[in-house]
C-alpha cells in the first residue's frame, strides 16, 4: 500500500524560548535578529509523516512553507528530518505579515490537488498567532475528512484511525482517504536533524513558487488594529470578611 | 651546521648564524626553513610588520558555507543541551550510551572528513564554530571527538594515501571504529624524539613487527585505529649506516597484539578515556605506513600542529559559558546592600574575563581562517594561540569560582568541574612550557638567518651595499629610539590608532632586544631557557595586540553591533600588553638586577635538588 503521498505543511515562527517585545508602534512583535524555527508543532507533523515513510506507508512526503525566502531555512530542516521534496510558496514579507489561516489553507488545498497527495499533515497551531485554523479550513476547502489533535496515526487498509485528544478524553476516528490530520503534542516526539542528513538534504529541491501562480487569492478581509503586551499583573488585595469585601468591591466600582 | 663570527670593520660585531645543529633534536627538526615566511608571529622577531595573514581580518566562508554552518549549529547546540548530561559523564567516568550513540547519529565523528567517504566534509573554519559549542557544554566529549578526528586519524587525512583514505576514513566518520593517537611513552612525553617504541620491517619487506608501550592515551581503551609513532632502522644508501628514525604506522587493534590498561583515574576530563596502550609483536602491513619511512616525527608534529586551532576555538567556548555564569551570579547576588557587579574588584574581573575570552576567540577564528586560505606557515600562531587559550580559560574559570565565592566551590554549579577540565590543556599535545620555546626558538632561527644574511653581505659590502645600508639605518634608529617607521596606521581603523602606535613601539622593543640577544648568545641561546621564556611571552603579548586590532578594525570599519565594546576590549588589551613587554624588554636589556636574578634561579633549584626539597628550616629551627 506505499502509494501514498503526504504533503506536510511547516510555519517558521518565533523560537519558543525568546522573550517576545512588542514593536513599540503596535503593529506587531519585534521580529529582525531574532532567532526562529520550525514550529514544534509542525515538527511533530513532520515527524509522522518521515516514520509513514519508515514504515513503507507513505511514499514521498512534500515539505510546504508559505512566507518570506527565510521560509527555506524551514523546509530545510523538514527536509533534514526526511521529507523528500520541498515547496516555497514565496509571499513578500509585507504580505505574508496580513497572511492567515484561510489565505494558507487555500495554498495548501491547491497544492494538494497539484500534487494529487493523499495525506495532508500540519501541525494543530502555530506558537505565534495560536490560530487553530488552518488544518480544518484546508479539509473544508478539499471536502475533506479531517483528523485534528492526532494523538496517534495508524492506516488501517484504505483508511485512516486517528486518536485524538479532546476536552472529554479521546475520540478515535476512522477516515476515509484522502484526509488532513492535525498534529497534536503526544503524537511523537521528532528526531534531532543529524549532520549527515543536512548534508544530504542540501541536495533535495525545492521548488519556488508564487501564491498567483496557483490562482490563489491572497486578499484577506482581516486587519490587525494593534498588538500590545497583555496587563501587567497588579497585587490582589486581602480582605477581613463579607463586609469588607462588599465595600471594597463598592469602591472600585465593580458593584 | 656551522657558525661564524664576523666582525664589521666599524661598530658592531654581525654574526653570522644557524641554529640546526646543536639544538634540542626534536626542535630542530620542527622549525621551518627560515625562507620566505608569511607569518606575523615569525616577522615579529625580525622587527617586520608582515600583515598578509593579519590585515585585514580574515573572513574566508563563502554563502553557501556560511548558510550551511548555520543549519549546523542549531542540532549540535540542542543536542548538548538536551540529550548531553556532563555531570552524569563526570561522575560515571565515561559517556553515557545513549550520548555516545546520540553523537555518532549526530555525525560529531567525522566532521573534517571529506563527504563523499562519509564525512560532513567541514573546512577548519566551520570545524571552530562546532568545537566551540561543544567547549561551551562538555570538555569530557571535547577531548573524546578531538582526540578521535582532530589528533586520532588526522594522520590519514593530512598524510594517508588514496587506499588508506578510502579504507579508513568512512569507518571513523560514522563512529563505527574510533580512533587514537600514539605517540607519549613512559619515558619519552615532552621530548617525543626519545620514544623507543620500535618497528623492524620483516626480510621480505611485506611488513613490520611493533613492539612497545604508549601511555596516557586518550581513547585508548575504545580505539580500534590507532596511529602509532615507532622508531624504524633506516640505511642510509650512500653510506650503508643504520639509524633509527621515527616512522608513523595505522595500527588496527584487529592486527593482533594490542592491548590496552584500566581507564586512568583523573583530575578531569574524567568522561574522556585514558588509558595505556601496548603493542606487542603487532604485525603491521606495509602500506599502513603513514607518510614516509623516517619522516615520522614530522608526521606527528604536523599533525599536532593542525589540530590546535581546534583547542583554541573550544576553550573560546568554554569562557562564554563560564562568563555567563558569572555574569548571572553577580546580577543576582547582593551583598553590603548592592547587587555585586556594581563593586570594582567584581568589575575588574568580568572584564579581564572578558577580554581573555574576546583575545582567544579572535586568535582561533585568525587561525582557522589563514588555514582554510592556505597559509602553511602557521606553527607559530597555532602555538601562541594553543598556549595563550589554555592559560586564559584557566584563569577565566578560576575567577568564575572566585567571583561565586563558596558557590563556586560546591559540586553543584558545575564550574569546580570545568575547572579540574581546563587543566590538562595546559599540558597535553605540547605543554605550554615547550611550545613557548618552540616559539621563541622559530623566531630566533628566522631572525638569525637574515642575520647570516647580512654577514655575508658584508663580505662583500660594495655589492650589497643597499642591505647594508637599510639594515644599519635601521639598527642605528633603534638604538637611539628612533621609530623604525613602520606603521599600522594604513590597516588599523583610525579609532584605534593609538593602540596601533602601542604595538608597534611594542615590536620595536621586542625586535631590537632579539637582535641584541641574538649577537650575544650566537647558537647559545638555544640553552638560555629563562630568556627564551621571557622572548615567547612578550611575542604572545605582541601577537595578540594585532590579532584584537584586526578584529575590533574590522568591526568598526563594517558597523558591527558590538564594534564599540569591542573597541574597549582591544584599548584596554593593547594597554596592558604593551606596558608588559615595555618593562619585560627593559628589565632583559638593561636591568642590572636581571642576570642576578637568573643565576639565583639556577642555584636556588640547584640547592633543592641537592637537599630533595626545601633548603630551609622553618623560623623555629626545627
Amino acid at each position: 500500500m506505499a502509494e501514498l503521498r503526504a504533503l506536510v505543511a511547516v510555519k517558521r515562527v518565533i523560537d519558543f524560548a525568546v522573550k517576545i517585545r512588542v514593536k513599540p508602534d503596535k503593529t506587531g512583535v519585534v521580529t529582525d535578529g531574532v532567532k526562529h524555527s520550525m514550529n514544534p508543532f509542525c515538527e511533530i507533523a513532520v515527524e509522522e509523516a518521515v516514520r509513514l515513510k519508515e514504515k513503507k506507508l507513505v511514499k514521498e512526503i512534500i515539505a510546504v512553507s508559505c512566507g518570506p525566502v527565510q521560509c527555506q531555512e524551514t523546509i530545510r530542516t523538514a527536509l533534514a528530518m526526511g521529507a523528500d521534496r520541498g515547496i516555497h510558496v514565496e509571499v513578500p514579507a509585507a504580505e505574508a505579515e496580513r497572511m492567515g489561516p484561510l489565505q494558507v489553507a487555500r495554498v495548501l488545498a491547491k497544492l494538494a490537488e497539484r500534487e494529487k497527495v493523499d495525506l495532508v499533515l500540519l501541525g494543530k497551531q502555530a506558537i505565534d498567532d495560536d490560530c487553530n485554523q488552518t488544518g480544518q479550513m484546508t479539509a473544508g476547502l478539499l471536502d475533506w475528512p479531517q483528523g485534528t489533535f492526532a494523538s496517534q496515526v495508524t492506516l488501517e487498509g484504505d483508511k485512516l484511525k486517528v486518536e485524538r485528544e479532546i476536552d472529554g478524553g479521546l475520540e478515535t476516528l476512522r477516515l476515509k482517504l484522502p484526509a488532513v490530520v492535525t498534529a497534536d503534542l503526544r503524537l511523537n516526539e521528532p528526531r534531532y536533524a543529524t549532520l549527515p542528513n543536512i548534508m544530504k538534504a542540501k541536495k533535495k529541491k525545492v521548488e519556488v513558487i508564487k501564491a498567483g501562480d496557483l490562482g490563489v487569492d491572497m486578499s484577506s478581509k482581516l486587519t490587525v488594529v494593534s498588538v500590545e503586551d497583555p496587563p501587567q499583573r497588579v497585587a490582589g488585595v486581602k480582605v477581613e470578611n463579607t463586609e469588607d469585601l462588599v465595600a471594597k468591591l463598592k469602591e472600585i466600582g465593580r458593584i | 651546521m656551522l657558525v661564524a663570527a664576523h666582525r664589521a670593520k666599524p661598530t658592531k660585531a654581525l654574526v653570522s648564524l644557524q641554529l640546526g645543529g646543536c639544538m634540542p633534536g626534536q626542535l630542530s627538526e620542527t622549525l621551518l626553513p627560515a625562507q620566505e615566511s608569511k607569518s606575523f608571529a615569525v616577522g615579529m622577531f625580525k622587527g617586520q610588520l608582515i600583515t598578509d595573514q593579519v590585515f585585514p581580518y580574515p573572513s574566508v566562508l563563502n554563502e553557501e558555507q556560511t548558510q550551511f554552518l548555520r543549519e549546523l549549529v542549531g542540532p549540535v547546540a540542542r543536542f548538548f543541551e538536551e540529550v548531553n548530561d556532563p555531570a552524569k559523564n563526570d561522575t560515571l567516568e565515561r559517556l553515557e550510551e545513549t550520548t555516545l550513540q546520540g553523537l555518532k547519529d549526530l555525525g560529531a565523528f567525522g566532521l573534517q572528513v571529506p563527504s563523499e567517504l562519509g564525512g560532513v566534509g567541514l573546512g577548519n573554519t566551520q570545524y571552530a564554530r562546532l568545537a566551540e559549542i561543544v567547549g561551551m557544554h562538555d570538555l569530557g566529549v571535547s577531548v573524546t571527538l578531538g582526540a578521535h578526528q582532530s589528533i586520532g586519524f588526522k594522520g590519514i587525512l593530512l598524510f594517508g594515501t588514496k587506499a588508506q583514505k578510502e579504507k579508513y576514513l568512512p569507518k571513523v566518520a560514522s563512529g563505527e571504529a574510533l580512533a587514537a593517537f600514539c605517540l607519549t611513552e613512559p619515558s619519552s612525553g615532552s621530548d617525543a624524539a626519545s620514544i623507543r617504541s620500535s618497528a623492524v620491517p620483516s626480510p621480505c619487506g611485506k611488513y613490520y613487527t611493533l613492539n612497545g608501550s604508549k601511555i596516557w592515551i586518550s581513547n585508548g581503551g575504545l580505539a580500534d585505529i590507532f596511529t602509532v609513532f615507532a622508531k624504524t632502522p633506516i640505511t642510509d644508501a650512500a653510506t650503508g649506516a643504520v639509524k633509527e628514525k621515527i616512522t608513523a604506522f595505522v595500527v588496527e587493534r584487529s592486527f593482533g597484539g594490542v592491548t590496552h590498561g584500566p581507564p586512568e583515574k583523573k583530575m578531569g576530563i574524567k568522561a574522556s578515556n585514558t588509558a595505556e596502550v601496548h603493542f606487542d609483536g603487532v604485525r603491521v602491513p606495509a602500506e599502513n605506513v603513514l607518510g614516509e619511512v623516517g619522516a615520522g616525527f614530522k608526521v606527528a608534529v604536523h599533525i599536532l600542529n593542525n589540530g590546535r586551532f581546534g583547542m583554541a576555538a573550544t576553550l573560546a567556548g568554554t569562557m562564554k559559558a563560564i562568563i555567563a555564569k558569572a555574569v548571572d551570579y553577580a546580577t543576582n547576588r547582593t551583598q553590603f546592600g548592592d547587587k555585586i557587579h556594581n563593586f570594582g574588584l567584581i568589575q575588574e574581573k568580568l572584564a579581564r574575563m572578558a577580554m581573555l575570552q574576546y583575545v582567544t576567540e579572535s586568535m582561533a577564528y585568525m587561525l582557522s581562517a589563514n588555514m582554510d586560505r592556505g597559509y602553511t606557515d602557521f606553527q607559530v600562531e597555532a602555538a601562541i594561540s594553543k598556549i595563550f587559550g589554555s592559560e586564559a580559560a584557566w584563569k577565566v574559570t578560576d575567577e568564575c569560582i572566585q567571583i561565586m565565592g563558596g558557590m563556586g566551590f560546591m559540586k553543584e554549579p558545575g564550574v569546580e568541574r570545568v575547572l579540574r577540565d581546563i587543566r590538562i590543556f595546559r599540558i597535553f599535545e605540547g605543554t605550554n612550557d615547550i611550545l613557548r620555546l618552540f616559539v621563541a626558538l622559530q623566531g630566533c632561527t628566522n631572525k638569525g638567518k637574515e642575520l647570516s644574511e647580512l654577514g655575508t653581505a658584508l663580505k662583500n659590502p660594495l655589492g650589497n651595499a643597499g642591505l647594508l645600508l637599510t639594515q644599519a639605518g635601521k639598527q642605528l634608529r633603534r638604538q637611539v629610539g628612533l621609530s623604525s617607521g613602520l606603521s599600522l596606521g594604513e590597516v588599523v581603523h583610525p579609532e584605534l590608532s593609538r593602540s596601533g602606535k602601542l604595538a608597534v613601539t611594542a615590536l620595536e622593543q621586542f625586535a631590537s632586544v632579539v637582535e641584541a640577544k641574538l649577537i650575544k648568545h650566537k647558537k647559545g641561546i638555544v640553552n638560555e631557557q629563562f630568556l627564551l621564556q621571557r622572548l615567547a611571552d612578550g611575542a604572545i603579548d605582541l601577537y595578540t595586540m594585532v590579532v584584537v586590532l584586526s578584529r575590533a578594525s574590522r568591526s568598526l570599519s563594517e558597523g558591527h553591533p558590538a564594534a564599540q565594546h569591542e573597541k574597549m576590549l582591544c584599548d584596554s588589551w593593547c594597554i596592558e600588553a604593551a606596558a608588559r613587554i615595555r618593562e619585560t624588554m627593559a628589565a632583559l636589556q638593561s636591568d642590572p638586577h636581571q642576570q642576578e636574578l637568573f643565576r639565583n634561579f639556577k642555584s636556588i633549584s640547584k640547592a633543592l635538588v641537592e637537599r630533595g626539597g626545601i633548603v630551609t628550616t622553618n623560623p623555629l629551627g626545627f
